[in-house]
């Protein structure tokens, strides 16, 4: 059992951080372990960056803020080897690191040459992504990572109760979809055909940053968007190729889509309206967000929808 | 550890709710109706209240109002009462209730009436998947759709939704009945063992063993009956499905299994 939930704001950006974090709380009993954000602003020149050098658990080791301290210093080294112009670095947290930079080469070396450098992780690339997950709630997770005020036009988020993988911060949803920028997924349910997905994307060349059966979804939307498939097509396509119970949301810098299962397994309410579009697991979340009694809907089984934002 | 919310309701650690809570007497009784304002009470308080003016108070028309979609609202009422939500009660309402008329001014998430063995709970909109699982008697009305596997395991009672039904419904249900006015998904009434679903609109697949039945004078007498006491207005036209009676024979075995079993 997980918990999904997503915003669209039709009439511009609002406080994406502080919305988001409402509906994710209010669904901690769905997901107590871990809670994600993938949160898009407006897009702009800079190439944000969002890493990891340590799990969490790992913080505060015997050496450990020295080995993280060299990390950091091999990024920063390797940005400027590869052509990317470094603007701002900064970490809330002393594991997890946002670094935003110029840079206009193709992203697939960049995040290759990153992740070259022991203990980093990726967790998002783009020009409006930015991909926050860590262990707690998300009142946690907000207040660590102050995302009270960050706004922005649309995002989804995530509360994880680990079933298939690790409780760590690799295996926290959104996942990035590799090395696509500015595309997320999140999950809720299990995968049964993982690793026989797993096996055929990591044949093409993609790579896996965990053990979680749910990052398979954003590596394969990303595959199927570079083939020049649209997303609604590619979700659709989607729903034959993954065995399993799952409902998830995947996002672009201007789409947002979901996609049930053919069992409709997993629960999604949707309330459209016209300058607002929410989904969330359960309608308490919901309720969490807009605070009054709204008409909203269940999708069935293999329904897709998308989202221009 | 225990923490404190704004709202004033105690959770622990772990996030659950207060393991021995008294009942908030927050509710205003009116002769013999009360309102409980839920707003700022946790799920299980909201419970405790309903109990005690049903219970204790002995009052029969409960109102309440802000139930905020909270999950498990109006569950285990053994008594004949009259219970109205102002509002979507969200998951798991009202099960396991005996006896009770509930009104629910809203929608619903999964799983209403799970377990219901009699009463009757009318909802004015759409309601989730497993809607009366493993319902035993009474009737649930959904004055729109209701989602997948409605009246999985169904025991008894009465199921009716004017609007469409989602996947596999009549799930292994056993007895009783469920008037679909819509449309039904894949796998309608699979692997069920007996009961009757009515269903209006397309039916885009039967399940394993589900038959079309012939309608008979009984079928419209009580089609008709649960509108007139619904004010459901006139029923569509119905078709009817039936258990086939085939499967759960076990007459599915492969012939050299049949062999080893008879």
């Amino acid at each position: 059992m997980c918990g999904i939930a997503g915003i669209i704001h039709r009439d511009g950006p609002s406080d994406m951080g502080a919305e988001l974090t409402k509906m994710l709380q209010s669904m901690k009993h769905r997901g107590p372990d871990s809670t994600g954000y993938a949160l898009y602003g407006q897009p702009d020149d800079l190439v944000t960056i969002r890493f990891m050098l340590a799990e969490p658990k790992e913080y505060g080791g015997f050496g450990v803020e020295e080995k993280l301290e060299r990390s950091r210093a091999e990024v920063e080294s390797r940005l400027a080897k590869i052509g990317a112009d470094l603007a701002t670095i900064n970490s809330d947290t002393g594991y997890a690191f946002r670094a935003t930079v110029r840079y206009d080469g193709d992203l697939k070396p960049l995040a290759d040459y990153l992740e070259d450098v022991p203990g980093c992780e990726v967790l998002s690339l783009g020009n409006s992504l930015e991909i926050v997950k860590d262990l707690g709630d998300a009142n946690s997770v907000m207040d660590q990572y102050n995302l009270d005020g960050i706004r922005g036009t649309h995002g989804i988020g995530h509360v994880r109760m680990a079933t298939e993988s690790d409780v760590d911060l690799a295996s926290a949803h959104p996942y990035w979809a590799y090395p696509f920028a500015d595309v997320a997924v999140v999950h809720n349910g299990q995968l049964t055909n993982y690793h026989l997905w797993r096996r055929r994307l990591e044949r093409a060349g993609h790579r896996f940053q965990s053990e979680c059966d749910s990052e398979i979804i954003a590596v394969y939307l990303a595959e199927r968007l570079e083939s020049g498939m649209d997303l609604n097509t590619a979700m659709k396509y989607s729903l034959d190729d993954f065995d399993g119970v799952f409902t998830y949301l995947v996002a672009t810098s201007n789409e947002l889509g979901i996609a049930k299962d053919e069992m409709a397994a997993k629960p999604l309410v949707l309330f459209e309206s016209d300058d607002l579009v929410a989904m969330a697991s359960e309608e308490i979340a919901i309720r969490a967000l807009v605070g009054r009694e709204v008409d909203t809907r269940d999708p069935f089984e293999r329904e897709v929808l998308t989202w221009q934002v | 550890m225990a923490s404190l919310t704004k709202s004033g309701v105690v959770y622990d650690a772990r996030g659950l709710v207060e393991p021995d809570p008294e009942p908030p007497m927050t509710a205003q009784i009116d002769g013999d109706s009360a309102v409980i304002d839920a707003t700022d009470l946790s799920t299980r308080k909201i419970n405790l209240e309903l109990k005690r003016i049903v219970y204790d108070e002995g009052v029969n028309n409960v109102t309440i109002l802000n139930p905020g979609s909270k999950h498990s609202l109006g569950v285990g009422i053994l008594k004949r009462c009259n219970i109205t939500f102002e509002g979507s009660p969200g998951w798991y309402a009202c099960g396991l209730i005996d006896g009770p008329e509930v009104q629910i001014n809203g929608r619903v998430g999964w799983s209403l009436g799970e377990n219901m063995m009699s009463g009757s709970v009318v909802v004015e909109g759409p309601s989730g998947s497993l809607t009366g699982a493993a319902l035993r008697g009474g009737d649930l009305v959904i004055k729109g759709n209701v989602g997948a596997r409605t009246g999985i395991d169904q025991k008894g009672g009465t199921i009716i939704a004017t609007g469409s039904a989602g996947i596999n419904t009549g799930f292994m249900m056993q007895r009783g009945r469920q008037i679909i006015c819509g449309d039904a998904n894949d796998g309608l009434g699979d692997s069920m063992y007996d009961g009757i679903i009515y269903v209006g609109g397309k039916i885009a697949s039967l399940g394993v063993d589900c038959v079309p039945g012939e309608m008979d004078d009984s079928d419209v007498e009580f089609i008709n009956r649960k509108f007139e006491i619904y004010g459901l207005g006139t029923p569509p036209e119905l078709k009817k499905f039936v258990c086939g009676k085939v499967l759960h024979n076990y007459d599915s075995l492969e012939p050299s299994e049949r062999k080893l079993v008879l």
